[in-house]
């Protein structure tokens, strides 16, 4: 075959990859956008929100493919309404967003992204610890406010050598778990079967876990079983010299029993970087010192991001080319 | 032994141990009875209404023994004034404020922190280094200003995972710095007084060649002649746009005025900062940038060191007084001077 034809047969595959149309959630990369425009047909559901009965009964049948995130992702009302969906390709790790059942059920392949982002949540697991236990935000806000001149500040806690409790030990818990032990903390965790090949206790009841540790952190998947996982009972085990540090999702916590808690004292401190209700937040939480909120930024480095990206990008190219997925679900 | 005759002698012939013009940190925190012992009694100048030389002309003969702190400087002419002065004992990890010159030439022992702060230490270098990254005290306020519903998504971070990290002064500190930040992903390498046999990290002869070949610069050493301002315009050239340093040893290993005029111009990415040149007086400047992280010389400030610290100075001079070996004695044979 002549180089000639073979690049046409390349802008035949871009032009026939360019007619596919790709239905984004909502603003989650302008690079993952731009990279997407330059490929497919990409819809914009954000840009469609006043008329949204509307918008799905003229586009629905074109939408081949749905790009997701933690915010918003492909339920069964979505998925119902798009009769010619065939992927869902979420700019995430997490899949709580996503009907699986019902994808599983129409056959429609979902991709996720795992591992590019592992490294940013521990990272983020880890200092938000180590932000709760040395005050490092308070300390910052006290050397701005001018305080330094005034006075001393007072005492932090230690968190080198602390006991960790991890509930989830999955990649992230995993990449949580090597971090921590570089800090000399015993390693403890909970998960729904004991891991094979590590050296950490296993605790088959997470109030055990809470009750045997100091710092917990939430790491596991958000699936009916994990949701409020973390209730009062564990709150009370963690105890008033408790830090509890969640990376998971906000409803692997519940979230007024927490508040309480730590507002009589009863939870020594908490790092959170996911909530029930995103954006909105308890704003009794506000006030508290020993407590460090972060907006869902887990993930949220230039480079795990483009990472994401292209692994959306890289899944949707390999699926329309008829190659294998690169991240499968199932 | 026999109690030395003292010019005043305590009720129960106790030897006095003798603390400036400051009181050290812990009394302020906890109460002027955390360094308590059966063994001796304490002698406090700042409490005296005597300005501090004639508190010591008049104590002269019943010292021989001083608990220091960083606030409190054990100078030459201190030293000159206590004929019978034999050890120093200091609550802080920097000597910079004792005149080793003179203890060796007097045969005054010292006695430090010896490595009880380490741990502590390098956790707000990597406390300090991931909020610089990641923005967690900004983001912090960021959400508890109630701006997240309205302002949607927060800046992105930068990942730690993959950086190359160079770090000034690999001792205790330096080496748990490089210890814990290995298991997030990142590569060490150093630049010390003198090359480390027996450690495998890469060794640069000077901090501007570590500077040029690092992401993140740690600053973990001694405030000695030779490292006052080590960190010049030129490191943190070399250090470059992309680069953040974090800073836990003395404010005055960095060209403060240089660092700040860096960051106001974007010329480096960040930094994170315990120490500062005229602590408490921070650059005012600093205070509107959301890529420096900033904390009142407070690394060492857990309960877990403070009590650490309480056992080895009142082990130190139990032993002193007792003829027996100290816990942490510092080798004066091996440190570079510091005309302060």
């Amino acid at each position: 075959m002549s180089t000639q034809s073979v690049s046409v047969q390349s802008s035949n595959t871009n032009t026939i990859m360019n007619n596919i149309s790709v239905l984004m959630t909502c603003p989650m990369s302008e690079y993952l956008e731009q990279e997407l425009e330059t490929r497919f047909n990409v819809i914009k559901l954000w840009n469609h929100s006043s008329s949204k009965s509307d918008f799905f009964k003229n586009n629905s049948n074109f939408i081949k493919a749905v790009v997701g995130n933690t915010e918003l992702g492909a339920d069964a009302e979505m998925i119902d309404s798009l009769p010619n969906l065939e992927i869902v390709s979420s700019y995430s790790v997490g899949l709580d967003k996503i009907d699986l059942d019902k994808c599983k059920e129409k056959g429609i392949k979902v991709t996720n992204t795992p591992d590019v982002l592992t490294d940013d949540v521990a990272d983020l697991a880890i200092g938000l610890a180590l932000a709760v236990s040395r005050k490092i935000p308070v300390s910052d806000q006290f050397v701005r406010n001018g305080n330094w001149i005034r006075g001393d500040f007072g005492l932090a806690t230690k968190f080198s050598g602390k006991s960790v409790g991890i509930v989830g030990l999955g990649r992230i818990g995993s990449a949580i778990a090597k971090r921590a032990e570089a800090f000399n903390c015993p390693i403890s965790y909970h998960s729904r079967s004991k891991k094979p090949n590590t050296n950490y206790k296993y605790y088959s009841n997470i109030v055990d876990l809470a009750a045997n540790c100091q710092i917990l952190i939430v790491a596991c998947a958000l699936t009916e079983e994990t949701r409020h996982i973390v209730n009062r009972k564990v709150i009370d085990a963690l105890g008033p010299k408790g830090i509890l540090i969640n990376i998971g999702r906000g409803a692997h916590v519940d979230e007024p029993e927490l508040v309480s808690a730590l507002l009589e004292g009863r939870l020594g401190g908490a790092g959170l970087d996911v909530y029930e209700n995103e954006p909105e937040l308890p704003e009794e939480l506000f006030a508290l010192e020993n407590v460090v909120l972060v907006p869902h930024v887990g993930s949220d480095t230039e480079e795990t991001s483009k990472a994401m990206a292209d692994l959306v990008i890289s899944n949707l190219e390999a699926y329309f080319k008829g190659e294998l997925l690169l991240t499968p679900v199932m | 032994m026999a109690v030395e005759s003292q010019s005043h002698p305590s009720q129960n012939h106790l030897p006095y141990v003798l603390i400036l013009n400051k009181p050290p940190p812990a009394f302020l925190i906890f109460g002027d009875h955390f360094y308590n012992s059966p063994k001796f009694h304490f002698l406090k100048a700042y409490e005296s209404p005597l300005p501090l030389p004639q508190f010591l002309l008049a104590h002269a003969q019943s010292v021989r023994a001083i608990l220091s702190s960083g606030s409190a400087p054990v100078t030459a002419d201190t030293i000159r004034l206590l004929p019978h002065l034999r050890l120093v004992v200091t609550t802080s990890q920097g000597l910079n404020h004792i005149d080793l010159a003179e203890c060796r030439r007097r045969g005054i022992a010292v006695a430090g922190a010896g490595n009880i702060y380490s741990p502590d230490c390098a956790d707000s270098v990597v406390g300090l280094l991931i909020d610089v990254l990641r923005k967690i005290s900004a983001a912090n306020c960021f959400v508890k200003q109630g701006l997240w519903p309205s302002q949607g998504d927060y800046p992105l971070g930068f990942k730690l995972g993959g950086k190359r990290v160079g770090i000034v002064g690999l001792g205790s500190i330096g080496s748990e710095v490089a210890k814990r930040l290995e298991a997030f992903g990142c590569s060490i390498s150093y630049n010390s007084r003198n090359k480390k046999p027996l450690v495998p990290y890469p060794f640069y002869p000077n901090v501007v060649e570590l500077a040029a070949n690092c992401d993140v610069l740690v600053i973990s050493c001694a405030l000695t002649d030779e490292t006052h301002h080590l960190i010049n315009k030129e490191v943190l050239s070399a250090l470059g746009k992309d680069g953040v340093i974090v800073n836990i040893a003395r404010g005055s290993i960095i060209d403060e005025k240089e660092l700040v005029r860096c960051l106001v111009e974007g010329e480096i990415r960040g930094a994170g900062l315990d120490v500062f040149e005229h602590e408490p007086d921070v650059p005012v400047e600093l205070f509107a940038l959301d890529n420096v992280v900033m904390s009142p010389h407070n690394a060492v400030f857990t309960r877990e060191s403070l009590e650490e610290l309480r056992k080895i100075v009142v082990g130190n001079l139990e032993a002193f007084f007792a003829n027996e070996p100290l816990l942490t004695p510092v080798c004066l044979d091996d440190q570079p001077h510091f005309s302060g």
